[in-house]
């Protein structure tokens, strides 16, 4: 073993990178390997996998981001999970530790949803300033990286096919259905040192062999060996300093005893979520930049994305065991298109998301008790379950803003998490959800039981890319458009959501970001 | 020449009826019929609440039975669900009046409606009528809450309901019967 690296908290020629999951944690480790040096400061613990327990609510309560949030609006969370908007990761590795695994792509409309779907009142869909040409190469990238399997990239073959996905697969093909996907970043056999899926279940609970890829054990470790990358963990980031000339300097930040240091930067580049993202550059706010940092365009925030989701279990005369390997079982895809002939703009995927019996039992029906509930449950072992992911439409009212008065720990305001679904996002749940079960009923469903949406784990827009300016936060390569040396990393720059779960895309435009971070540095533009 | 397949690894999901605490009393019995699992709690059990009183505790029994009934799971699944309130309550006066308060309340409505106490009243669906009006209660929120994980991620109720639990530590399933289904 080598001495861990450290750099001075006076360096300001490091690149400091806030956050270490899909966005962080890719972003560090791609700089490394073309010799940059890099400051994580990661706010949450640095478990390992001997931390890692097939248990649900034992994982939940050990990794999941559970400082205070606010749910609002108009969204079910106010009732179902007012605490818990979102169900992320606090910890080295992001939510990338809970990420159940599938790695599909946008499809190419998706990168132009205001020019495919026409003016949309009431929203702010808007193109992205990349498309699906220019990012083709960097999925290539990031799923050989990621090891997603049944991809060129990776040569991967694909998963074996387990009871849940056989039930699933089966329904779909008996109502027509042919698209039926899973592109797992699931090792399928050992690749770039990770073991082959063993079929252990308990995906979003972290893999304990490491066979799902997560920056946890593959792009952090890989980082720090080269030595140009320094890991602190339990550092939460306060604020982002600048200078007279609004350019970043660096980032104030607490340690695990509360203490605060300030890490000076050449590049900041923040990768916390979407709702830490925008709340560190709120937070940022000075005298010069008064709204935050980034925020001339009063954008910082807003058009906060989590899908148009909804979900449902499904009930037969026999046993699935869909507990029984990979969290995704099938994923059908052949909803994913754009056809406004459904009656909604965008698509979604039916993606079989198996839980296990104490998650069932507390997000079946929230709330619910009673025969009703306890029959079902009775019949635990005979459900299928599937999660629609679908396109959710970005509107500036939902957002994520500063609790006036509420501190959190750290003494900063706690995120109010404002969210209302738009009527083509409720058409487009309703419809998941009708063709779900019809798919179940296919194959001898006797019970379907609609399901509410599940606490947020897909955060996405918040620091949208924009073409100009004043429609968003950052451009095209997630450089701030007001801050040439800051960067937004993660999800949160995403234009669109999408129908698909958006790791994969993360990962892309990171790769792509290291890039072009390199190509500026060598011309002294940051 | 066998085509035939082996056939999937099902589970038994039987209650196991071996422990004799909290079952019928004293007897130690090895076998109880399914009915029995569902009886009205007995001394024993009521034994186990020091702090909230037998009353309450057998109340409480009565009425986590009632909010997630699972007849063949045994009452002491129950118990030990409700067992975290019954420490809290000897630290904690506040939730210790929010259950004992909860628990007069919905006697109190029993023999107004049914001319005895909760327990007594012989009709599931009369004693779930009465919680039905308590349910935005606190009291019947946090016992309701509460018994999500009080009960459902208690590992010993897990095979009865057809899980398994943790796989790692037996390889997972990949030779366990991960694709093994044989119906479709």
């Amino acid at each position: 073993m080598t001495t861990p690296t450290k750099f001075s908290l006076h360096d300001d020629s490091v690149v400091v990178i806030v956050g270490s999951g899909a966005g962080g944690g890719t972003l560090a480790n791609e700089l490394a390997q073309k010799g940059i040096n890099c400051v994580i400061l990661e706010a949450g613990k640095h478990y390992t996998q001997a931390d890692i327990d097939n248990d649900e609510w034992g994982m939940f309560n050990k990794i999941s981001w559970l400082d205070k949030r606010i749910s609002a609006g108009g969204w079910h969370h106010t009732q179902t999970y007012p605490g818990l908007p979102a169900w992320i990761v606090k910890g080295v590795g992001g939510s990338s530790v809970h990420w159940a695994g599938l790695a599909l792509r946008f499809q190419p409309h998706e990168f132009k949803t205001r020019s495919t779907y026409g003016e949309q009142p009431g929203t702010q869909v808007m193109d992205w300033p990349v498309d699906y040409e220019e990012m083709a190469p960097f999925y290539d990238l990031a799923e050989k990286k990621l090891g997603v399997c049944g991809s060129q990239a990776s040569g991967l073959p694909m998963l074996p096919e387990n009871n849940h996905y056989k039930v699933i697969a089966a329904g779909a093909r008996k109502i027509g259905y042919k698209n039926i996907v899973r592109p797992m970043a699931i090792n399928s056999q050992v690749y770039n040192h990770r073991p082959g899926c063993q079929q252990i279940g308990f995906c979003m609970q972290g893999c304990k062999i490491g066979a799902k890829w997560s920056t946890l054990y593959a792009d952090i470790p890989d980082a720090l060996g080269t030595g140009k990358v320094e890991l602190r963990p339990q550092s939460m980031a306060l604020r982002i300093e600048h200078d007279a000339k609004g350019k970043a300097t660096g980032v104030l930040y607490a340690d695990k005893n509360g203490k605060q240091h300030f890490q000076k930067a050449r590049i900041v580049c923040v990768a916390g979520n979407s709702i830490e993202s925008p709340r560190l550059l709120l937070n940022s706010a000075s005298s010069m930049f008064p709204d935050g940092l980034a925020n001339s365009s009063g954008q910082v925030g807003r058009n906060y994305m989590n899908h148009a989701t909804a979900a449902a279990a499904s009930i037969y005369e026999k046993p699935v065991y869909m507990y029984r390997g990979t969290s995704i079982g099938a994923v059908v895809a052949d909803e994913a298109r754009h056809d406004a002939s459904r009656g909604f703009n965008g698509g979604y995927y039916l993606e079989g998301l198996s839980l296990g019996l104490p998650f069932m039992a507390a997000f079946m029906q929230p709330g619910g008790w009673g025969r009703d509930f306890t029959s079902a449950i009775d019949l635990y072992d005979h459900m299928t379950c599937v999660w629609v992911c679908g396109e959710d439409q970005a509107m500036a009212d939902n957002r994520i803003t500063l609790h006036a008065t509420e501190k959190d720990q750290y003494g900063l305001p706690v995120p109010v998490v404002t969210k209302t679904y738009t009527a083509n996002d409720d058409r487009l749940a309703k419809h998941g959800l009708q063709q779900w079960r019809a798919l179940s009923e296919a194959v001898g469903a006797k019970r379907v039981i609609d399901m509410p949406p599940y606490p947020a784990s897909h955060n996405m827009g918040t620091n949208r890319m924009s073409e100009k300016a004043r429609d968003g936060v950052v451009n095209r390569h997630g450089q701030a458009h007001d801050i040439k040396n800051l960067f937004v990393s993660d999800g949160s720059q995403f234009t669109s959501s999408g129908a698909c779960n958006p790791t994969l895309t993360i990962v892309a435009l990171a790769i792509r970001q290291a890039g072009f971070i390199e190509n500026a540095m060598k011309r002294r533009e940051i | 020449m066998s085509t035939q397949k082996p056939s999937m690894r099902v589970l038994a999901k039987l209650p196991q009826l071996q422990r004799r605490s909290f079952l019928a009393g004293a007897a130690g019995v090895s076998v109880v019929p399914v009915a029995a699992l569902s009886m009205a709690p007995t001394a024993l059990q009521a034994a186990s609440f020091k702090v909230l009183g037998s009353q309450t505790g057998v109340t409480l029994l009565r009425m986590a039975r009632d909010i997630y009934p699972h007849d063949k799971l045994a009452d002491r699944y129950y118990l030990q669900a409700l067992m975290p309130h019954e420490k809290a309550a000897a630290k904690d006066a506040a939730l210790k009046k929010l259950i004992t308060d909860g628990v007069a309340e919905l006697n109190a409505q029993a023999r107004s409606r049914f001319g005895t106490s909760y327990v007594a009243i012989p009709k599931e669906a009369d004693r779930v009528s009465l919680l039905k009006g308590m349910e935005k209660t606190p009291f019947f929120q946090k016992i309701r809450g509460d018994m999500v994980t009080g009960l459902y991620d208690n590992k010993q109720v897990w095979p009865i309901l057809g899980y398994e639990g943790s796989s790692w530590q037996k390889g997972g399933y990949l030779n366990r019967g991960f694709n093994d289904i044989d119906w479709l």
